[in-house]
């Protein structure tokens, strides 16, 4: 992508040609994207366990990946084109996320790695996306249930982003230096999406008698499972995490609901569907090229 | 039920290297501040800009389609309003 801006800064004749990006046909559509991680050491830095290091990635990026499908399943659905976009959006974010940190995790333990027909020329994060069964997928449950409406998926999302952000933040000065240029970048992305699910949080709690109704009701859905996001997630950050989350409620003036943690099975019905779907027609071509 | 719909605004984008910001569409929302969000999401996703303004429409006093001829017919032939009769030196911006 960086050529034609690398012209242009060679002989720049005219402050026009910057305008446009080299292309005049093209400058409406974007320009000067940065790979995040290109030309990156990928090999695990001394003193770091690769099994450990390709775990937290594994979790982080099964996390994003599961969430990312889940929102992505409102294109087409959302209450308004704007919030479609705004939705699809978050969840491009996430899959972005998700595509680094299951390279990641199988550049630090090969061994990972569904193993495929000889010749396939499926990506390692793609084999571990496509073709790995429910239990061996490693992300918190709560990012499994089914949308429900948009108060449910406003409030599942303002949670996650909350605690999300608070461990990326954190692991932006891990000793691994791919996993903490992951998570500066994923930084600027899980900031939006906090404030989007901030605003969409209290606009519903403050707005009409059906949009409070709603957001009543998505709490006592979306709570039971919150305990388990803060407690199994990849670095202690409950505290931070709940400083905000009580900021919000706080503003959008609810109290927060008196539900009670759901324990047991490592995950639900609900991935195994998700995934019987989002799978499929990979597996059916171990071969395909796409 | 009758469906209320949101306040119409009206987008303007200004690019990376852009000079000003650029009237890019539009789209519905419920206040400014939602406005400027919609915004980034719909018109800034293929990394457009870096800077969002957002007016609502109909705080927008635009002229009238039958007023074009007494508007903007008589620069039609006004050729020495141009600068075209000088020369530009190369490296001298934003002409």
């Amino acid at each position: 992508m960086n050529h034609h801006v690398n012209d242009y800064d060679a002989d720049h004749e005219s402050v026009y040609d910057g305008l446009l990006g080299g292309d005049a046909s093209q400058w409406a559509f974007g320009t000067d994207f940065e790979d995040p991680l290109a030309g990156m050491d990928t090999s695990v830095p001394a003193g770091l366990d690769a099994a450990e290091l390709a775990d937290l990635c594994l979790r982080l990026g099964d996390d994003a990946l599961v969430y990312s499908h889940r929102l992505a399943e409102w294109c087409s659905n959302a209450p308004d084109l704007e919030e479609d976009i705004a939705l699809a959006n978050i969840a491009l974010d996430l899959l972005g996320q998700a595509r680094l940190l299951l390279a990641r995790a199988a550049a630090a333990s090969p061994g990972l790695v569904p193993v495929l027909p000889e010749g396939s020329p499926v990506p390692v994060e793609d084999r571990l996306a496509f073709f790995r069964d429910d239990h061996d997928f490693r992300n918190v449950r709560f990012v499994e249930p089914e949308n429900g409406d948009f108060a449910v998926t406003i409030t599942r999302l303002l949670l996650f982003a909350t605690h999300r952000l608070a461990v990326l933040e954190r692991l932006r000065a891990h000793p691994d230096a791919v996993l903490a240029a992951i998570a500066a970048k994923g930084v600027k992305e899980v900031a939006y999406h906090r404030d989007y699910g901030g605003r969409w949080f209290v606009t519903l709690a403050q707005g009409t008698d059906e949009s409070r109704r709603r957001l009543l009701a998505a709490l006592e859905t979306v709570f039971p499972l919150y305990d388990e996001l803060l407690a199994t997630g990849v670095a202690d950050v409950r505290d931070e995490v709940e400083v905000v989350v009580d900021q919000v409620l706080a503003v959008a003036g609810v109290e927060r609901p008196d539900v009670k943690p759901i324990g047991g099975a490592r995950h639900t019905e609900a991935l195994s569907r998700m995934l019987a779907e989002m799978q499929v027609v990979a597996r059916a071509h171990p071969l395909g090229v796409w | 039920m009758t469906e209320i719909e949101w306040p119409l605004y009206e987008v303007f984008v200004r690019g990376k290297r852009g000079l000003n910001h650029v009237h890019v569409g539009s789209l519905h929302a419920a206040d400014d501040e939602m406005a400027v969000r919609h915004a980034r999401d719909v018109y800034t996703r293929r990394n457009e800009g870096v800077s969002i303004w957002v007016v609502r429409a109909d705080a927008i006093t635009a002229s009238s389609p039958d007023e074009k001829d007494p508007l903007f017919a008589p620069a039609g032939d006004k050729v020495y309003r141009h600068p075209t009769f000088y020369s530009i030196p190369d490296d001298v911006p934003h002409m």
